[in-house]
């Protein structure tokens, strides 16, 4: 059978993408320049967050985790799924009136899963929680999942359903060539009449390529994980004013992010660690939690990730016949991703998706002249 | 502490202590790093409180070790003890943990001299008490006068061992067997070699005079061993082996094992140095030139973490990355830097003749890591055995990377530094691939131990 999408990068989003279109009875070719979840797709946060999302990302936000909620329905696999809500904590009165105008905000749009907890609630949920807090901003069943084991489950599900991973297809070159999409990597050049860029953060490469630029920036958030310690923090924890993602896995290791940014050499692949940064980020968590000062850290990263100047990401078709984007997550895309499959697979299969995705437009980056002349294939 | 050097040289065993005495001496500022709270590194560990009655059974390189100390003791050098580092990049700069603290400093140049780790080889039972590696034994009888009871087991291969009887026997000590992994077939490659190796004699000599004094103890030497096992409920109780087709097995409660010893390349590869894949000494290398030079202008390697050596060959790698930063820094032309160097690359280009020799008779049979029985603990920090590690394997991880990700085998305590070459060798034999530098699981930062509080600690200009 011949391949009728080839999707370049198999991580989170290209190899959820080919699941759904799989799962419409299309035969798929995923391509990846190294292994799926080398980079962003695998050592992110694992965040499952509704939680302060950008309002025109909540429609498909709020589609997700209603999928993560029952993932093995999907994937027969939990991913490491759990649900102990989200809370982002308030300091101090005017974080309180920042949560609580957009506690209103969430609610005129319609929805209903941002809500306030008050002081007695906030210590209720997390105990250990400094004494100076005030009350926070809550999703009561966002939570984390595993983002290896979740790539590795929707590869796994992909590949069981017919679609194939080749491993080290760096794209070379994109054109056209009688009708189809002609694709070159050193492991051999493919075809096919429909082409899915989720290539992450090498995505501008390759819309690049295709003669559709963005202003994509390659950038690498850093992420630390402590010794075990003994259970004392359910619900994963943000701060109103602060950078920060905290939380204690199942198996007692702290994650501490908060979207600090590594030194990144692109062209080379290499991150360096901004200990300067690192060390804003241990103030932060010793400033919720002063009693954890002598926990150790045990390994700190940084994954490649794509950031667009609005980090908001580019979902949808491209300027030419045949092409569909799905990259530029700014580092908040894990939970969105098996419903970005979703999205591409319903462009794909008909022309249109039942999600609000006008906001996600490749042409916002584009000049005022450049008009869309996609026909949907 | 200042918060930059000259030089900043990371370990004081031999390499650092000879590098960072003529880098004073010849009017460098000089700061030596070293966790321990005595120069001498590991080799000559406690060398300045060691009573004279132990030194004595040690033998006679700790007198070499007395030496290098006071040399360095009265030079310029300054030295700072119980210091750590946990990060290091190319340009310099290093995070360091002294006597609590957590500092930030850096230097013109930088000499990594940390030296080598026991090569870690996992077998069934190596995470019960009572086993140790051999290294472990010495620090403990360098450190404390401690030695094992009556009845220790020795196992593995390579000249530690043999040195360890030695001592052991010299210290009183009763051993029960030395149980020799090396397959036979190892002599039989190692002999092409003998005539080039006896240009180092001295090795030879040495490694002879242990075996006689072993065998005059009474102590059996059994070669050949495989499927070495320890065994034991809550401790360990037996160590059972193969030999020729039969299961043998010898009562203990201490087994001490030691298959060769690794460079440490935990801070190079932090640093981002090019690495390589020494398929004779079976290990990973940092890339590196007679000078210590290194892919980094700024960082020098010299000593057993540039690739094992010893302690006699470490102590004048120590001098001649001496000497080429003190030529870089303008302080020695390179006619004075040759001239001064002679003796010192004489003695590296004759010590180079007896690696092909013992690195054949050393050479681990590639069975031990990757036919381990699928019950075996492979990362003992997570607890995952050698059946997980191939079933991600077989399912299409054939990365060290992803069956981390997907295991959580290297995510503990040790950060790898136990389970990383096992696991990449299982990988390799699993998936048919060569190992290479690449196979290793990537190294994440802090390399040493740095808790929330200290790193807070740092930068306090820094704002959000």
């Amino acid at each position: 059978m011949k391949t009728e999408v080839i999707i370049i990068g198999g991580g989170l989003m290209g190899s959820s993408t080919a699941l759904q279109l799989a799962l419409r009875g299309y035969k798929c070719l995923v391509l990846d320049r190294e292994y799926p979840g080398r980079h962003a797709s695998g050592v992110n946060a694992g965040g499952l967050r509704r939680l302060n999302r950008h309002p025109a990302e909540i429609p498909l936000s709020v589609a997700a985790a209603k999928i993560w909620l029952n993932i093995r329905d999907l994937l027969d696999s939990d991913c490491g799924t759990q649900f102990p809500g989200q809370i982002r904590v308030a300091e101090n009165e005017s974080d309180m009136q920042k949560l609580e105008a957009r506690a209103r905000q969430v609610e005129k749009l319609g929805y209903h899963h941002e809500e306030i907890i008050d002081r007695e609630e906030l210590y209720q949920l997390v105990p250990a929680l400094s004494p100076h807090c005030l009350g926070g901003l809550m999703c009561r069943d966002d939570g984390f999942g595993q983002p290896f084991h979740a790539l590795t489950a929707f590869r796994y599900k992909a590949s069981s359903l017919g679609v194939e991973f080749r491993i080290g297809a760096r794209v070379d070159q994109v054109d056209q060539f009688k009708g189809d999409w002609r694709v070159q990597t050193p492991v051999g050049s493919f075809k096919a009449p429909i082409l899915v860029n989720t290539a992450g953060a090498w995505a501008h490469q390759i819309s690049q390529n295709l003669g559709e630029p963005v202003p994509l920036s390659p950038g690498s958030p850093m992420m630390m994980v402590t010794e075990r310690i003994p259970r004392f923090l359910d619900p994963v924890l943000g701060a109103a004013s602060r950078k920060l993602s905290f939380k204690q896995m199942p198996n007692g290791t702290l994650l501490i992010g908060g979207a600090h940014m590594a030194k990144l050499d692109f062209n080379r692949e290499r991150t360096e660690i901004e200990w300067r940064k690192l060390a804003v980020s241990a103030r932060t968590v010793l400033a919720l939690f002063p009693q954890l000062k002598d926990v150790r850290i045990v390994r700190s990263w940084a994954g490649v990730e794509a950031f667009m100047p609005d980090h908001l990401p580019v979902i949808g078709p491209g300027l030419e016949p045949g092409i569909f984007h799905a990259f530029g997550f700014s580092a908040h895309g894990f939970q969105l991703s098996p419903v970005v499959g979703q999205v591409l697979a319903q462009l794909i299969a008909e022309g249109m998706s039942e999600f609000p995705i006008e906001a996600f437009t490749i042409e916002r980056f584009s000049s005022a002249k450049l008009i869309s002349k996609q026909k949907v294939v | 502490m200042k918060s930059h050097y000259s030089l900043v040289i990371i370990g004081s065993g031999p390499a650092g202590l000879a590098a960072a005495t003529l880098a004073a001496d010849h009017g460098l500022d000089v700061a030596l790093l070293d966790e321990q709270n005595q120069p001498g590194g590991q080799i000559f560990r406690n060398m300045e409180s060691m009573p004279a009655s132990r030194v004595e059974i040690l033998g006679g390189d700790y007198q070499r070790g007395q030496e290098l100390v006071e040399a360095f003791r009265a030079s310029d050098a300054h030295y700072f003890p119980e210091t750590r580092v946990w990060s290091l990049n190319t340009q310099g700069e290093m995070g360091l943990i002294e006597q609590g603290m957590a500092r930030m400093i850096s230097a013109d140049k930088v000499l990594i001299a940390n030296g080598a780790m026991e090569r870690p080889v996992p077998f069934p039972g190596w995470t019960l008490p009572g086993v140790m590696y051999a290294g472990a034994g010495q620090i403990l009888f360098k450190q404390a006068g401690l030695v094992p009871m009556d009845g220790v087991v020795l196992a593995g291969s390579g000249p530690l061992l043999l040195l360890l009887a030695w001592q052991y026997i010299r210290a009183g000590v009763t051993i029960q067997a030395i149980l020799d992994t090396a397959p036979l077939t190892n002599l039989l490659r190692a002999l092409p070699h003998l005539p080039r190796a006896l240009m180092a004699h001295h090795y030879i000599t040495k490694g002879l005079e242990y075996q006689n004094e072993i065998k005059r103890a009474g102590v059996p030497i059994i070669k050949g061993i495989s499927s070495l096992e320890a065994q034991g409920e809550m401790s360990l109780e037996r160590v059972s082996y193969r030999k020729g087709l039969q299961r043998q097995q010898i009562e203990t409660q201490c087994l001490l094992t030691h298959f060769g010893v690794i460079p440490h390349v935990y801070l190079s590869r932090a640093a981002g140095l090019k690495h390589h894949w020494d398929h004779h000494q079976q290990c990973l290398r940092p890339v590196s030139d007679e000078w210590g030079e290194t892919s980094s202008r700024t960082l020098f390697i010299a000593g057993d973490g540039g690739g094992i050596g010893g302690a006699r060959s470490a102590e004048h790698a120590g001098r001649l990355a001496a000497f080429q930063i003190l030529y870089q820094q303008e302080m020695l032309t390179k006619q004075q830097r040759n001239q001064l160097a002679k003796s010192d690359r004489q003695w590296m280009r004759e010590d180079l003749h007896i690696r092909p020799f013992l690195e054949r008779l050393f050479h681990l049979p590639p069975a031990l890591l990757n036919r381990l029985p699928d019950n075996t603990i492979v990362c003992r920090c997570e607890e995952i055995t050698a059946g997980e590690i191939r079933r991600e394997i077989a399912s299409g991880h054939d990365h060290s990377n992803q069956v981390k990700f997907i295991t959580r085998s290297g995510m503990g305590a040790c950060q790898g530094r136990q389970c990383s070459q096992a696991v990449a060798q299982i990988v390799a034999d699993q998936s048919n691939q060569v190992i290479s530098s690449q196979s290793l699981y990537r190294v994440r930062p802090p390399v040493a131990s740095l808790s929330l509080g200290q790193l807070a600690s740092l930068f306090p200009e820094e704002q959000e």
